[in-house]
């Protein structure tokens, strides 16, 4: 039993992200889409909530979403996989339910 | 507690939670449709079921009365996160008192609020087949 | 695969009726069943067909419409919502006592219990919003 979590705000204007991560279960997943995506960069305080996780989640980032904010995939946290929206149909298909952290 | 057991189905019926993580005066939701209905209250979510709430001054309806009638529609379960009161100052005391008459009970009048810590809440989440959030 | 698809957003608000019409696609594309597209809260107004944005933008009501007759999907605005928001339908109108409606083609409204019929017959629900 997992769940893949989507989280669709930026962690720097509401507390979606913190709170996703702190009612995920080890080996659920959670996929950033829209203003969430902005979790997924290197060297902001988010990267450090993942880092805390010690990689039992398993994270993922929408293609479409980063490259809409000029987000590289270089910035992308190591870790952290992009997925374009065949991968997001895959995710929700491969996890018993779908949380969105709305 | 045992979450799992309290939110498990029953005749094929699938177990839908509601999660409530923002302050009152959207809408609320007595969906129950016989399936095997939880709500979740946690961050702002715990306000909407505040007592006290007076609506008048605002213009608007005040929907937190609709949450005592929830027993009526067989929704029995509200899972209120400890954690999320206490960052908001907020106790068990502080909230609706919304009750259920237990019909496998002699109809005994039973407290409908869970409290649940942070990690009982996620239980309850792993054990559902639809997670709706508004 | 059954997928249900939940809009919580209106259109033009931010993103997530693009993000919900783009997850659509690609799980068509693949060859999963959608089952339903439920359209709650401010989401009903994705279904007036009277808007009308500038010719270089997406029309995402246009967009619903024309993926709903290629697939033949079933688009369902919630009826509690859409009637506080002005979304009617020929009847609705005629029942309100409104002299105009303004649902789009491909869209139908009715009740909420076709949210939970949505999670009651649907392998996965995803749901959009803001």
């Amino acid at each position: 039993m997992s769940i893949l979590h989507t989280v669709n705000k930026s962690p720097f204007e509401k507390s979606t992200f913190r709170s996703c991560l702190d009612h995920a279960k080890s080996g659920d997943a959670v996929l950033l889409i829209e203003d969430g995506v902005y979790a997924a960069t290197k060297g902001t305080a988010a990267a450090k909530l993942i880092a805390a996780r010690n990689g039992d989640l398993a994270l993922y980032a929408l293609a479409a979403d980063l490259a809409a904010r000029g987000i590289s995939e270089t910035s992308v946290i190591e870790g952290v996989s992009v997925v374009d929206y065949g991968g997001f149909v895959d995710l929700v298909a491969g996890h018993d339910v779908s949380q969105a952290w709305l | 507690m045992n979450t799992q057991e309290d939110s498990s189905g029953a005749n094929g019926q699938k177990r839908f939670l509601y999660v409530n993580r923002r302050a009152p005066y959207g809408t609320i939701y007595a969906l129950a449709f016989d399936q095997d209905v939880s709500l979740a209250f946690l961050d702002d979510g715990v306000y909407q079921i505040v007592k006290g709430q007076d609506t008048e001054g605002i213009g608007m309806k005040n929907f937190s009365p609709t949450y005592r009638a929830l027993g009526d529609f067989e929704v029995t379960k509200l899972f209120v996160e400890r954690e999320s009161l206490e960052e908001r100052g907020l106790s068990s005391d502080d909230l609706l008192d919304i009750t259920y008459e237990d019909e496998d009970d002699d109809w005994a009048e039973k407290p409908s609020i869970r409290i649940v810590s942070r990690s009982q809440m996620t239980e309850v989440m792993a054990a559902q087949d639809v997670i709706l959030s508004f | 695969m059954k997928f249900g698809i939940v809009v919580n957003e209106g259109p033009y608000t931010h993103q997530a009726s693009d993000s919900a019409y783009q997850f659509t696609r690609a799980a068509l594309e693949k060859g999963h069943e959608i089952y339903r597209v439920f359209f709650y809260h401010d989401g009903v107004n994705n279904g007036t067909r009277l808007s009308v944005p500038p010719q270089d933008e997406r029309n995402i009501q246009s967009n619903w419409t024309e993926l709903a007759k290629q697939h033949k999907l079933d688009l369902v605005v919630c009826v509690a919502a859409a009637q506080r928001r002005g979304i009617l339908d020929e009847s609705e109108a005629k029942r309100a006592g409104k002299n105009a409606d303004n649902i789009a083609p491909g869209f139908r409204i009715s009740g909420l219990g076709q949210l939970i019929e949505t999670g009651i017959e649907s392998d996965r629900v995803v749901a959009f919003g803001d």
